[in-house]
Order: C-alpha cells, then sequence, then structure tokens
C-alpha cells in the first residue's frame, strides 16, 4: 500500500514550529552580533606586536575550525560542568555559536585587513593616528566592506548549523520538529516542512544582511 | 561497573574514528563524482539545466545538513527504500558534498580566462574538447586547495551523522561518556581526534594556496 | 638650530645598504629637492623623517627634540612632519572633506566646527571648494593629490615631505599639483621633496640634495648645482637629463 502523505497533521502544531523558528533567529542573532564581533577583536589580536596574543588566537581558530560544532557543542555543555561551568540549554548553543563564528569570522576580517593597501596605514600614520585610531577610522570599515559576502554566507552557515543544537534540548526549531514527529509519527512531513523553513530564513538572513551591508557600508553625503 | 582507562577510551574513539574517515572518503569520492556532472551540466548552457543545478546548490547550501539528513532516513522507506542509518549518512552526505563542490568548481571554471573559451573556439573546437583540452586543466589546478579545503568541511559533517545513530567518532563519543560519566575527558578526546584529521587538511590546503598564489605571480 | 636635524642616518633593507650616513639639516622655510637615480635611498631618506622607516643608527631631531622609538615619540614627530605620497593614499571611504577632517579631529581633538572650517580653508586654498564632498573615485588624479596635500596642511605640519607628488599622475595633471607645491614654497612652507621634475626643482627650491648610493654626493643651490657639478657623477645625472 502507497504512504499517504498527511501534511495537515502538522497544522495543529503550528504554534511550537513558530516557537521554534524564533528560538532559531534568537540564536542566530546573538550568535552572528557577538560572533564577528569576536572575530574582530581576533583579527585585531591576531596582528598584535605582541607573538603570545597573536599565537593564541591563532591556536583558537585553528581548534575550533578543525572540530565539528557539534563536538564544540557537546564539550561545552556536558563537558564543562566539570570546571564548574554549568550553562542552560540557550547559553550553551549560544555560547558554542559565538565561539564558532568568532574562529571564522577572525580570519575572514583577517583576510579583509590585510588587503587594505599599505599607503592607507602610513598615510594614517603621517597624519600622526596611533594604531587604534589607524583601526577604527582607516582599517576596519573598507576591511568589512571587502569579506561583507564572505562574512554573511559563514552567518548563514552558522544559523542553519544550529539546527544540532536540538541535541541539547535547546527548543530551537529542529527540537520542535523532532518534538512533533514524536507526537504525531509523521516524521517525513515534519522534517520536509522544517527543512523548508530554513529555506526561507536562510534566505531572509542573506537579504537582512545584504540590507545591512549596504546601510554599513553605503556612502552618506553630508550637505 | 569496568574502570575506563583514557587509553580504554581513546582506543574506542580510534576504532570509531575508522568509520569517520571512511564516510569522509565515500561521501568525497562520490560527492565529488556528482558534482563534476552537474557543473558539466551547468557549464554547457542550457538555461533550464543551469536553473535545475542553481536550485539543488542553492536548495542544499540553504538547508541545514542535519534537515538533509532526516528527510532521507525517514523519507526514503517510504518509497520502500529500507535505509540504514549508514546509506543515509552516506547518501546525504555525498549530497550536501556535490552541492557545495559544484559551487567551487563553477567558480573556479569561470575564473579562467574567458579568451581560453574563445581562442579554443576559433580552432574549431566543440564543447567537450573546449573542456577537456583546454578549460578543465587551467581550472583544476586553480581548484585543488579550494577543494582540498572542502574536505575539512566534509569531515566535521559526517559528525551530524551521529544524530541518525550512525556509530562514528561523534557518536561513539557518547556512548562511551554515557558509560564513563567522563565527558569533558572523551569529547576533549573526540575533538582532538578530528583535530588530527582535519588540521593536515587544512595545512595542506594553505599550502597550496600559498603555491598558487605565487605562481600566478 | 635648525628644523629638523638628521645625524649620521644609516638603513639597511636585508644586505642592502641603503642610506649609509645621511647628516642633514633643514631650516625653517627652506624648500629642498633630494634629487638622484632610482635606488639612491632619496625617497628612503624621506620616509625616515617621518619615521615611515626606522632607522639602524643615527639620531633624528625635529623642533630641537631627539626622535626615539616609541609610538609617541612618532606621534610627536608627525604632529610636526606631514607627509604627501606618489599613489595619494586618499582613504577611499570618505569624502574629500571627511580626508581632511579626520585627523584633526580624532587625533588634535579639534571640534567637528573647527576641523570643518581649516578643512574648508585647506581644500579651498588647493582649488577645490566645489569637490568638498566627492569620494576620492569621483576625483581625478591631480584633484586627488590636492585633497591629499589639503589634508596634510590641516594638521599644521611645520614641515611637509611630498615623496614624488606627481610621479603617478597623466602628464596633463602634473601642473596643477605642481602649481599647489609652488605656492606652498612662495608662503614659506618648509618643503622636503623628493622629484624627477627637474625644471620645477631649479625654480621652486633653495637647495638641491643630490644623493647617490646611499650618500649625499652633493649639495647646493640649484643654479650651482646643475651649472657647475662638482662631481662627475652629478655631471653624469644632469647630462643625462638633458639628452
Amino acid at each position: 500500500m502507497a504512504y499517504q502523505f498527511d501534511f495537515g497533521s502538522i497544522l495543529p502544531h503550528w504554534k511550537l514550529l513558530l516557537d521554534g523558528v524564533v528560538l532559531t533567529t534568537e540564536l542566530a542573532a546573538v550568535g552572528a552580533v557577538a560572533g564577528v564581533g569576536l572575530g574582530i577583536l581576533g583579527a585585531w589580536a591576531r596582528s598584535s606586536r605582541i607573538p603570545v596574543i597573536s599565537q593564541i588566537v591563532a591556536v583558537y581558530v585553528e581548534l575550533i575550525r578543525n572540530t565539528p560544532f557539534l563536538v564544540q557543542l557537546f564539550f561545552i555543555f556536558f563537558g564543562l560542568p566539570a570546571l564548574g561551568v554549568k550553562l542552560s540549554e540557550f547559553q550553551a548553543a549560544a555560547l558554542a555559536m559565538v565561539i564558532n563564528l568568532g574562529a571564522y569570522s577572525t580570519e575572514i576580517v583577517r583576510a579583509g585587513i590585510q588587503a587594505i593597501p599599505q599607503g592607507q596605514i602610513e598615510a594614517a600614520q603621517s597624519l600622526a593616528m596611533n594604531r587604534v585610531q589607524i583601526f577604527r577610522y582607516i582599517v576596519i570599515r573598507p576591511a568589512l566592506k571587502k569579506i561583507w559576502p564572505a562574512l554573511s554566507s559563514q552567518v548563514v552557515i552558522v544559523m542553519l548549523g544550529s539546527s544540532v543544537c536540538s541535541q541539547i534540548a535547546a527548543e530551537e526549531l529542529t527540537f520542535a520538529a523532532n518534538y512533533i514527529q514524536g507526537m504525531n509519527f509523521r516524521a517525513f512531513e515534519v522534517y520536509f516542512v522544517t527543512t523548508g523553513m530554513y529555506l526561507v530564513m536562510s534566505i531572509v538572513l542573506r537579504q537582512i544582511l545584504k540590507i545591512f551591508g549596504n546601510f554599513l557600508f553605503e556612502r552618506r553625503h553630508h550637505a | 561497573m569496568p574502570e575506563f582507562t583514557l587509553w580504554d577510551i581513546v582506543y574506542n574513539l580510534l576504532l570509531a574514528a575508522r568509520w569517520t574517515v571512511l564516510l569522509s572518503l565515500v561521501a568525497f569520492v562520490m560527492g565529488g563524482f556528482v558534482a563534476l556532472v552537474l557543473l558539466l551540466v551547468r557549464t554547457a548552457g542550457n538555461p533550464w539545466a543551469m536553473r535545475l543545478v542553481r536550485g539543488y546548490v542553492e536548495l542544499f547550501q540553504g538547508t541545514p545538513l542535519l534537515m538533509q539528513l532526516f528527510i532521507l532516513f525517514f523519507g526514503l522507506p517510504l518509497i520502500g527504500i529500507d535505509v540504514s542509518p549508514w546509506i543515509a549518512a552516506m547518501l546525504g552526505l555525498t549530497l550536501f558534498t556535490s552541492a557545495f563542490l559544484t559551487e567551487i568548481w563553477r567558480g573556479c571554471v569561470e575564473s579562467v580566462n574567458k579568451g581560453q573559451w574563445e581562442a579554443s573556439a576559433t580552432l574549431g573546437m566543440n564543447f567537450t574538447q573546449q573542456m577537456r583540452y583546454i578549460i578543465l586543466p587551467q581550472a583544476l589546478r586553480i581548484a585543488v586547495a579550494p577543494t582540498v579545503g572542502f574536505s575539512v568541511q566534509v569531515v566535521k559533517g559526517t559528525a551530524v551523522t551521529s544524530i541518525i545513530g550512525f556509530v562514528e567518532l561523534t557518536k561513539a563519543g557518547t556512548m562511551i561518556t554515557n558509560a564513563t560519566y567522563a565527558p569533558f575527558t572523551v569529547y576533549g578526546c573526540v575533538a582532538v581526534l578530528y583535530f588530527v584529521i582535519c588540521y593536515p587538511l587544512s595545512l595542506y590546503a594553505r599550502r597550496l594556496e600559498g603555491k598558487l598564489h605565487n605562481v600566478s605571480r | 638650530m635648525s628644523l629638523v636635524e638628521l645625524h649620521a642616518i644609516h638603513k639597511s633593507f636585508g644586505a642592502v645598504q641603503v642610506l649609509k650616513g645621511i647628516d642633514l639639516k633643514i631650516d625653517e622655510g627652506q624648500v629642498i629637492a633630494l634629487i638622484g637615480r632610482s635606488g639612491s635611498g632619496k625617497s628612503t631618506l624621506l620616509r625616515t623623517i617621518n619615521g615611515l622607516e626606522t632607522i639602524d643608527d643615527g639620531t633624528i631631531m625635529v623642533a630641537g627634540k631627539k626622535v626615539g622609538d616609541h609610538d609617541t615619540d612618532l606621534l610627536d614627530l608627525r604632529l610636526n612632519v606631514g607627509m604627501v605620497f606618489q599613489q595619494f593614499n586618499l582613504f577611499p571611504h570618505y569624502t574629500a572633506l571627511e580626508n581632511v577632517m579626520l585627523s584633526p579631529q580624532v587625533v588634535k581633538k579639534q571640534s567637528k566646527a573647527e576641523a570643518r572650517a581649516i578643512a574648508e580653508e585647506m581644500l579651498t586654498k588647493v582649488g577645490l571648494a566645489d569637490k568638498m564632498t566627492h569620494y576620492p573615485d569621483q576625483l581625478s588624479g591631480g584633484q586627488q593629490q590636492r585633497v591629499a596635500i589639503a589634508r596634510a596642511l590641516a594638521m599644521k605640519p611645520r614641515v611637509l615631505l611630498c615623496d614624488e607628488v606627481t610621479s603617478a599622475l597623466d602628464p596633463e595633471l602634473v601642473n596643477e599639483v605642481l602649481a599647489v607645491v609652488r605656492q606652498l614654497a612662495e608662503e614659506g612652507m618648509t618643503l622636503v621633496m623628493v622629484t624627477h621634475e627637474m625644471r620645477f626643482a631649479r625654480e621652486v627650491c633653495d637647495t638641491l640634495v643630490f644623493m647617490h648610493h646611499g650618500r649625499i654626493h652633493e649639495k647646493g643651490a640649484p643654479e650651482a648645482v646643475f651649472a657647475n657639478p662638482k662631481t662627475p657623477e652629478l655631471a653624469n645625472f644632469v647630462g643625462g637629463l638633458a639628452g
């Protein structure tokens, strides 16, 4: 007998899915803002003249980029309590995302900084700017502008990656899907719909990042 | 209850890591093959085929790997194909890999100078000949570094298959944790093992990239 | 006491010795051109005066203060010494006005109104009053270079270094930049320039410094240097220009 698809059986649970979307969005927002912020700090520290600082950042970046997000998540949620650090599911998920995106964006932002012509920095030096001023006024905005597309892609990847946070029972979209299929036994339908929701979310997120980038880097004409 | 030494933990993880490596290899090779076919379809210029391939790529890049695995794992039985976690994991990662490699390689093909297409066309070559003798050899040189770099993503992607019950490194970590109640040590070891697999690939990719830049300069 | 005093400056890049003991004094109001073949060390010398190149040995005194290698020393130095580059190096994400206002605001902590007044004054001085809200890529090379000059002047430096400021320009744009430099010289600005524009150097400068193989080979008033070169190297250089 052929399988009868029953997408209608999901409808009663729409509220759960919506809650999941909200939590996934929250995770993505926290991850994106703090992760990119961490990446900018990391890129700055990576160019530090103090070798130890630069090396610590390099180790952090390599450790994170060469291990799976899921393992990082488990380590933070299940492993850290051994050190007395007990985090809620949401806190652990958010922290894992920030640390993960932080490492990737450190590398991405660093590439952007390295692409700034040396002449820009020399010109700023000749105007008596110090290192912090040069970074803040001369380097960071053109650098971010250059790598904004790569950074946006990484943010989307991290948002999609948050789906494994269901494994520590963070109640995001995938968790909601798992929960619903446990009630109505319509696994395929539930995951199919959820996948569609993720697709929409990634398209929307990409658009938001694009608009935000345009706003950030647009030329403002002062009167 | 037996006492687990650190070596017991590492030894059992190492056994499971073989599956991580095997799954990565299979997914990478099969995914690469699928990607090559998709790339040719896309480059050949039929607008509908192009759109289809682009949709395929965007679908896999725009949804979580975990969802892709769930759909295969729960969906295939509905059309009468019973899949083990291993088959679902293999299929899922192959599709995932193929989408990303298609996109990476497309960029490489497009970065070959337009003049190369035109020059080879004026020599009377058809599409297959142009690809085979002119474009692919050049694109290949550019593609090696990002392809090796992406292999790291494939290895890390295999961790997600633990969620559909495929016993590889991460799943073994969870199982051992449940037996030892030592998550800090176990997941620490799991992370180290992934690092041991991935870091050489990352280093190699970076070396290749550096070499390429020096050559083209 | 001179405004800038260089004493026994040595500088190597790896095994290559670029500056082999330079002594040079620059007085207030002096207009100096550094001339010589490419590779003679003249650009490097100019860059050491602004601390863009560290020196291996020797001392640099600016306005009576020895320049050490601390960051704060360099900032002090650069408040007195402005610089204009061959490649303009305008900040692409700021308008002409913002390029000029930036440093007075963030380094000298001037109010926005103050910085703006100075920036407008300087841009007007270089003939760009109508281009203030343009971005660098909306300006010609000559205009960009004039903005760069205005940007350096807005910091009120006591000496301005010009590193081949017309070398990157299309020939028809050279004169508008030279006219600005000439005007500065006439107003009594202390200038040190590396230039290949020999006629300009001859007309505008009061001192020519001929560099050869990392040393100051000859130095003097333009007429003397051009008419009576004392060394065969200079004679050769001057002769090569004529030919």
